[in-house]
């Protein structure tokens, strides 16, 4: 696989970019440490992961090449399209609300009409410093009904609160916990973004005797585009590959969280609880699949608005 | 990704810009504050502090005291010191071994991740060589592949090599940091100057020591951005360990945190120990959350470099 990186024709086009044309050697050492380990840790699992979805298992007769067999009996395995459903839904609801709080956040940060917005942005932001399993830990306890916060504050004020760990309830409990971790670290990305405008364009807009609502829309929300992209991808991954929040509030509320909760789960428990190795890989790889596709489908909606 | 980065490619790095001070812009020439806007702002607040602040007024309670007292208040006996003793002791005083493993992980996988991040993204952008555009393009490419995608691949393989079940299957992923690299490599081309190169290479210095006692301060901020970032990320994984390890005394803090849980929550023969993992919980986090306090420009930075290249 290093071949790949090595033997590749050099091309008398990359003069474009490049730094100037010396010591031709001298950059591939200060690299080959890091590719050494990419290609240990990353590449050859992904062929691996591959290599093994075209094999199946028998009891008699041990490993035998299968084709696309594991992949066809993935695509028509109602287990799988649920775990694809729920996580597609946790996408289409969760992601638009936490990018939504962090971009008011950021804005409201941005926006010089607020006092102590140091203090403000800190704390927004440290949540995300609290690992996903200890914040799934902390709000399980705070939903549930033993000593859970949620309950006590319900019977204080009177007011009926619903099993936050049932059935109905655990997809919006789980986007809760995700909205928690991750809204302050979206809000410093999109921060991030607005504090690199120049300031010119802002005199400029106020000369033309734009307002604050209108500054937001004209010049602070085209300037976001590119961080926007960047946290709808990074919510893209998350949502698809959400494992860790419910397979921690599984422990919690094990007959409302099932074993093909998430794709992920589902390739886990087919892994780990059912030797379906060669089964696992396939649909390890399919979930991927559908990650990659979601994530440049959102790039190439963003890049089509840009026009 | 990246082809929206040759729209945005500023020149100058935000990762220095947020280095040379603050810019405010115009509208604050005009600040006033909006009331309407301090009040929402403080409920989004209380909604990322209060969450914490259950969890360090709930470590302070007794296995009794959870249930018998309000959440955001203390119950009659303080047992924070009690608690912290039991949760060093219980169970053979596992949890010692838990932290111990975490600092291991997360230290030596952030540290070598670091390192290597920092030799690679450094030789991409100052040097060109063979396939050069191979290593970024697959680099690149590497940071869409969900990572979690590949652990049941990477187990398997890992114990074909017999590495299952031992420190090295958690740390030698966390080695391979493409994000790392990418953010070394932005990094290098904006704050390295060819001409300071140059004059080192006159002087007759070999590239190594160039890069030793030249570009190396320079890379300072990134190199520590860089670090932070990957020893959290080691420091809160949690599907990784869980799958490689088998062996409860090589846990890291995570995964034994989340037994205890699953232990609490099983009506099966051990007690549960709610104010155990409430304890350990905070303990955990309190490493994270000093870091980051104390280390801020450094995650802004990061987080700044990553946005607006990409």
């Amino acid at each position: 696989m290093t071949s790949v990186t090595t033997s590749a024709p050099p091309r008398k086009t990359r003069r474009a970019k490049a730094p100037p044309e010396r010591r031709e050697w001298t950059g591939l050492a200060f690299v080959l440490p890091f590719l050494a380990v990419f290609v240990f840790a990353i590449v050859a699992p992904l062929f691996y992961a591959v290599y093994l979805s075209f094999f199946q298992d028998r009891l008699v007769g041990g490993s035998f090449f299968a084709g696309f067999a594991n992949y066809a009996q993935a695509l028509t395995d109602p287990l799988l399209h649920v775990g694809l459903g729920r996580v597609l839904l946790f996408f289409a609801v969760q992601v638009p609300i936490m990018l939504g709080l962090g971009l008011f956040a950021a804005l409201a940060i941005d926006s010089g009409r607020l006092r102590a917005k140091g203090a403000f942005r800190i704390t927004l932001f440290l949540p995300y410093a609290v690992p996903s399993v200890v914040a799934a830990l902390m709000w399980g306890y705070m939903y549930g009904n033993e000593f859970g916060l949620i309950r006590q504050i319900g019977d204080a004020i009177g007011v009926a609160t619903p099993d936050l760990l049932s059935a109905s309830w655990v997809l919006v409990a789980i986007g809760n916990i995700v909205t928690w971790s991750f809204v302050g670290y979206n809000m410093l990305i999109l921060y991030s973004s607005l504090r690199s405008i120049p300031t010119e364009l802002y005199e400029a807009a106020e000369i033309d005797g734009a307002g604050a609502i209108r500054t937001a829309f004209s010049i602070k929300l085209p300037a976001l585009r590119p961080a926007l992209l960047l946290t709808t991808i990074f919510s893209v991954i998350g949502s698809f590959q959400l494992f860790n929040e419910p397979n921690v509030l599984r422990a919690l509320a094990p007959t409302t969280i099932s074993s093909y909760f998430t794709p992920n789960m589902y390739a886990y428990n087919l892994a780990f609880n059912g030797q379906q190795y060669n089964y696992s890989a396939a649909v390890a790889i399919i979930v991927g699949a559908v990650t990659v596709v979601v994530a440049a489908l959102a790039q190439r909606l963003s890049r089509a608005g840009e026009k | 990704m990246t082809q929206t980065s040759t729209v945005q490619a500023s020149p100058e790095a935000p990762v220095k810009k947020a280095r040379t001070g603050r810019r405010r812009p115009a509208s604050s020439s005009r600040a006033r504050t909006s009331p309407t806007l301090s009040i929402l702002m403080t409920l989004m607040l209380l909604y990322a502090v209060v969450p914490l602040l259950w969890l360090v007024i709930n470590s302070t309670k007794t296995n009794g005291g959870l249930f018998n007292s309000f959440g955001l208040w203390f119950a009659d006996d303080f047992a924070l010191g009690e608690n912290l003793t039991k949760l060093f002791s219980y169970q053979g005083g596992i949890y010692s071994n838990w932290l111990l493993n975490t600092v291991l992980y997360a230290g030596v996988g952030g540290i070598g991740a670091t390192i290597l991040a920092t030799l690679g993204g450094y030789g991409l952008a100052k040097f060109s060589f063979p396939g050069r555009k191979w290593v970024l393009a697959g680099v690149i490419g590497a940071m869409t592949v969900p990572l979690t995608a590949l652990a049941v691949p990477t187990f398997l393989m890992f114990s074909r090599l017999g590495l299952v079940n031992t420190a090295w299957a958690v740390i030698i992923p966390a080695l391979a940091s493409p994000f790392g690299l990418y953010l070394m490599y932005v990094y290098s081309q904006d704050s390295v100057p060819e001409s300071l190169l140059e004059a080192a290479r006159l002087d007759g210095a070999s590239e190594l020591r160039t890069f030793l006692s030249v570009s190396l301060r320079l890379l300072t901020p990134g190199f520590i951005t860089v670090l932070l970032f990957t020893v959290v990320a080691t420091w809160n994984n949690y599907f990784l360990p869980l799958i490689m390890l088998t062996d409860p005394k090589l846990y890291p803090l995570t995964v034994g945190l989340n037994q205890w849980s699953a232990q609490a929550g099983s009506s099966g023969a051990s007690e549960p120990v709610y104010n155990l993992v409430l304890t350990g919980s905070l303990v955990a986090i309190v490493p994270l959350i000093i870091v980051f306090l104390f280390l801020q420009r450094y995650w802004q930075s990061g987080l700044a470099a990553g946005a607006v290249k990409q």
